[in-house]
């Protein structure tokens, strides 16, 4: 078994056109930037994206945005990017909006086999309209299906070649989710060590979720919001 | 002091010791900064937090550390990370003692509209619809009217609800109002207005129970 790939670029030349891929990442924190950076030179077109947002003009998914390889935007929020505001008014790209924790647990549900669930959240919203509801112990619930995509990008701090995964802070968000929710897992790591380097209780995501690794060949880790304190005067 | 601060510092007084709290963005993040002393409260940010601390030092930045701001801020002594998956289990589970939001309108029934403008571009509800479905409390932090004086508090919001019958209390430069079963109850009043001033500029019954207290 060898799950190493020598690059991002032979990870997405296994990607046909039209096909849905999950992208990792909160805003611009914990993206997997060499993967999205790869597909966009390779070009592959008409593509449904699966990510918390589209980036912003010019880095994370917003760069696939900005070449129109993306049909089908699916998120939770698209407030930062221009180019993807542009192309939704025309009509150019079609979105669909998810509440951000629905979105995380149908992924979630995705990767656990589970067909459906129950959750008050969007009751007597938009959200909710046309689907299945039920009284749970006198709380309103409206049912969600499992979100599954053909492809995951994921993007963690150190993985070893198994594919167990260990992320860094806040970059983790839905990545261990995604890379339990497609057919074929890329994970893209900043280091890649052999097995038995990783604390075993430390692994986040197991290596059974992780198809391929690969390690980034570069990062620019870009700040979306930079909020500095200054030191005060004693 | 000008109507954001009267109104952070307001909903401050409501934290108790042990409150795991999430604030939402813009207005309700500032919350933090009026924390009364003596009350230890643990922030939670919905990308995967729990323990949000101060925006860091030049020296201190970490591109891998933001809230759901998506803010550059740092961590404290008992800090933990989880997936958004977990975070939201924390949110919906009802395991979040509180939560600050921004609100376009609130209506009498507790119902909250906060996330779409119809006729302009949809954004995106983030993690609204969660918080306000999952917290235990709902505390509305919002100016009272509109910039043009039109009524935000409404016998029947108009504007798509981000959730039904959700919120708890509503605070603004003018007054707090709680809701209750029987509608909304005016518990108190800034101090330099008057019960018909706030009455004015409310779209909606206002209960009075005698004399409101002063903010």
């Amino acid at each position: 078994m060898n799950k190493v790939l020598k690059s991002a670029e032979e990870a997405v030349a296994q990607i046909p056109d039209g096909a849905s891929i999950m992208c990792g990442g909160f805003g611009l924190c914990g993206l997997p930037e060499n993967l999205i950076r790869a597909l966009h030179a390779r070009g592959t077109r008409n593509l449904t994206i699966i990510s918390n947002n589209p980036g912003v003009d010019d880095f994370g998914v917003g760069m696939l945005v900005r070449t129109k390889q993306v049909a089908h935007f699916i998120g939770s929020y698209v407030g930062e990017n221009k180019e993807f505001e542009r192309q939704a008014i025309a009509g150019e790209i079609k979105y669909t909006l998810v509440p951000q924790g629905t979105f995380a647990e149908r992924i979630r549900a995705a990767g656990a086999g589970i067909g459906g669930f129950f959750t008050p959240t969007g009751y007597g919203t938009m959200v909710g309209e046309g689907k299945e509801t039920r009284v749970i112990d006198g709380r309103n619930y409206i049912l969600e299906a499992p979100l599954h995509a053909d492809f995951a990008f994921v993007k963690a701090y150190k993985g070893d070649t198994k594919g167990n995964l260990i992320y860094r802070k806040t970059a983790r968000n839905f990545n261990p989710v995604m890379a339990t929710a497609a057919r074929v897992t890329f994970a893209e790591v900043e280091e890649i060590v052999e097995p038995g380097r990783l604390d075993p209780d430390a692994i986040v995501t197991p290596g059974i979720f992780v198809t391929h690794v690969l390690k980034g060949a570069h990062y620019d880790k870009r700040i979306e919001r930079r909020t500095v304190r200054q030191l005060q005067a004693v | 002091m000008d109507k954001r601060e009267r109104i952070v510092r307001r909903i401050a007084q409501e934290l108790r010791d042990g409150d795991y709290v999430n604030l939402g963005i813009g207005m309700p993040t500032l919350v933090a900064n009026y924390v009364p002393p003596g009350v230890d409260i643990t922030l939670h940010s919905e990308n995967g937090m729990l323990g949000v601390g101060p925006y860091p030092l030049e020296s201190e930045i970490d591109p891998d550390l933001v809230n759901a701001g998506k803010e550059i801020v740092t961590e404290l002594p008992g800090t933990s990370y989880c997936s958004s998956a977990d975070s939201f289990a924390m949110v919906r589970g009802g395991h979040i003692d509180m939560t600050v939001l921004g609100a376009l309108e609130v209506d009498e029934e507790g119902n909250l509209a906060n996330w779409m403008v119809p006729g302009k571009m949809m954004k995106g509800m983030g993690g609204a619809m969660d918080l306000v479905a999952g917290a235990k409390r709902v505390i509305i932090a919002m100016e009272h009217t509109t910039k043009d004086g039109g009524h935000k508090v409404l016998k029947t919001c108009v504007l798509p609800l981000t959730g039904t019958k959700v919120v708890n209390m509503i605070v603004s430069e003018l007054a707090v109002i709680e809701v209750t079963p029987k509608g909304l109850v005016l518990r108190e009043i800034a101090s330099d207005t008057t019960v018909d001033a706030v009455r004015k500029a409310t779209g909606a019954t206002l209960h009075v129970d005698g004399e409101p207290a002063r903010f």
